[in-house]
């Protein structure tokens, strides 16, 4: 006699779990997470182990590429070493990025919270403030903002935050309002729970899917934004970003192709990294593609 | 009922620019230091009677609602301040320099519009097909791109590699006193390499969303019609689904303006475009802070004015909303 058999109780897969296992089942999506590990871990040890200041001048300027060893990527107009200066720039340009898609999310996600949830004039309000700032031009008020306030690391990443939270409002108040409506959330308002209770507890976290997609493009959209500014000089002088580079090497382009041409690889390849990683994480949230 | 809507429009676009003044008050206002050595911006050694003389100007020794008001009806009477650098007002220096940032973005605008739709159309076809992967791909390398960076790599190829195209300004000096269709061939062949530049991101971007908006309505009952009652392929396509896929890439097409705008500031740096953004570079440069919020509220101008011409082709080509409010 066999024993009776007994089926193994249902557990229900975890929604991070689920996610990933639709994550990982796209190749793209796990090239792009690849990728951004890979340039993670490059600039983060490169800049640790990689003993040279990248504003120091190290040999004679405009050192073509793959001639000498020790410069594997030549030197920039004034003999600065384009590794060296790879290897420091990455750090601060998606630190910043990253600062600065926190700084959107903050206000995007309050705002938009706030007017979807609550409705009538507390929307209208927001949404008029909304449309107001989507009527500046994003790059130029950065500009204005940097300026005014001297920049600094902090500056530069508040003022992309200033400048790009609103797309994060409309979404996030787009999110609200359609959950809010929901039995769950009138079962919770039945039990007793409170409007702040309700907004972070019951409604942010079913909103996070379409959030956090949008916080990695996020991520994207103010690492170009860092680029652009530093590009035209607008960022921090003493730090060294890819963006800088570029802006520092540009009079010289047609002298020296190298030095403008490798830091904007690095910011290409970052970029799209991270909005590899944001497209997967759409598709991995979006249940009508789980039964493929 | 269509008039009454333009007008609000237009109302609801003249308040958003007062916003816009206001906050270039608060700016100066909020930045660190005296006012007036703010505005006075690039001169170094300011003398004590030239900062009288702004102070006097702007009213700062009144109180703030004062001063509000004062700057409020200077920007009404199109004075947005003097660069002292270039010793001449604001304003005139932004007109000589909106016609050639208009001209940029347009052009961009249109470009990617068109082609990027002509992509997306013929991709559609063929959800599985050589062009529709092409067409993802691009858009997802288009997105992630720094377009001042496309920009040099242009000047670089273009410069030394294939000397087609001139990679530098908008027009020859040897072509100063040619004739206007000279001239105007010479503009445009300048204007070749930013308008592309500036045109790639979103080219792709376009590609991709008629792409999707194409296959959602290709599926639709009355394209089934259309080739039931034997209308030509090219007809069905073009006539039929393309209207109808157009609105979505028109809502797009409105939104990106502003960005648009952005991207052109760094096309026209790279190129040397002699155009607002390239003047807000030189002005923020020199920490003269009148031109550049002058350039802004421009800027921001321009961006209410595609708003309201987003809305109101948008009620054109979808009759639908006309009788909405």
């Amino acid at each position: 006699m066999t024993e009776p058999t007994v089926p193994e109780p249902y557990v229900a897969e975890s929604p991070g779990r689920e996610a990933w296992r639709m994550y990982s089942r796209n190749r793209t999506a796990l090239f792009g997470l690849g990728l951004l590990f890979v340039i993670l871990a490059i600039t983060f040890y490169g800049s640790f182990f990689y003993a040279g200041d990248a504003y120091d001048i190290v040999w004679a300027p405009h050192e073509p590429p793959m001639v000498t060893p020790e410069f594997p990527l030549g030197t920039d107009y004034l003999g600065r070493d384009i590794v060296t200066g790879m290897l420091k720039g990455g750090g601060p340009t998606m630190a910043v990025g990253a600062a600065a898609a926190l700084i959107t999310m903050v206000i995007g996600v309050s705002l938009g919270a706030l007017a979807g949830f609550y409705g009538g004039w507390i929307d209208t309000a927001l949404m008029r403030f909304t449309e107001f700032f989507q009527v500046l031009p994003a790059l130029l008020f950065a500009m204005v903002l940097v300026t005014l306030f001297s920049p600094s690391l902090w500056t530069i990443a508040f003022a992309i935050g200033v400048v790009s939270w609103p797309q994060t409002a409309r979404l996030t108040r787009a999110e609200f309002m359609k959950i809010k409506e929901l039995e769950y959330v009138t079962a919770a308002r039945a039990i007793g729970a409170k409007n702040t209770r309700i907004i972070w507890k019951v409604i942010l976290p079913n909103a996070a899917p379409p959030l956090i997609v949008s916080a990695a493009l996020t991520i994207g959209v103010a690492i170009l934004f860092e680029a652009g500014l530093s590009f035209l000089g607008l960022g921090d002088p003493n730090v060294m970003s890819w963006g800088l580079m570029i802006g520092a090497n540009r009079d010289q382009l047609l002298d020296a192709w190298w030095p403008v041409t490798f830091p904007g690889l690095a910011i290409f390849l970052t970029v799209l990294a991270v909005s590899l990683v944001g497209d997967g994480l759409n598709d991995a949230f979006n249940p009508k593609l789980r039964e493929r | 009922m269509t008039a009454s809507f333009f007008i609000r429009r237009i109302a609801y676009g003249l308040l958003l620019m007062l916003g816009v003044v206001i906050l270039n008050f608060l700016l100066i206002r909020l930045a660190p230091g005296d006012p007036a050595v703010v505005i006075a911006g690039e001169m170094g050694g300011i003398d004590a009677q030239m900062l009288a003389a702004i102070r006097a100007d702007y009213g700062l020794d009144k109180p703030l609602p004062t001063q509000l008001w004062i700057y409020l009806s200077n920007v009404v009477q199109g004075n947005l301040g003097e660069s002292f650098f270039f010793n001449q007002p604001v304003a005139t220096l932004i007109s000589a320099r909106i016609g050639p940032t208009i001209l940029l973005v347009l052009t961009a605008q249109v470009l990617s519009i068109v082609i990027g739709m002509f992509l997306g159309v013929i991709a559609a076809r063929k959800p599985n097909g050589p062009l529709s992967g092409f067409v993802s791909v691009f858009a997802t390398i288009g997105y992630a791109v720094p377009v001042f960076w496309t920009g040099i790599m242009l000047v670089i190829l273009f410069a030394s590699v294939f000397p087609i195209f001139p990679v530098e300004g908008m027009r020859s000096v040897r072509l100063r006193d040619a004739g206007p269709i000279a001239q105007f061939f010479d503009v445009a062949h300048h204007l070749v390499l930013p308008a592309f530049t500036l045109a790639i991101i979103y080219l792709a971007q376009y590609a991709r969303l008629s792409r999707a908006s194409m296959m959602d309505v290709l599926g639709s009952d009355y394209i089934r019609t259309a080739r039931a009652k034997g209308a030509t392929e090219q007809s069905v396509l073009f006539k039929h689904a393309l209207r109808n896929a157009a609105l979505p890439i028109l809502t797009v097409a409105g939104l990106q303006f502003g960005n648009l705008i952005s991207g052109a500031l760094l096309v026209e740096t790279v190129f040397n475009w002699p155009g607002m953004g390239r003047l807000a570079f030189d002005s923020i440069l020199r920490r003269n802070y009148p031109t550049v919020l002058g350039v802004l509220f421009f800027a921001a101008a321009m961006v209410v004015a595609a708003n309201i011409l987003t809305d109101l082709s948008y009620r054109w080509a979808d009759p639908r909303l006309r009788g909405r409010e």
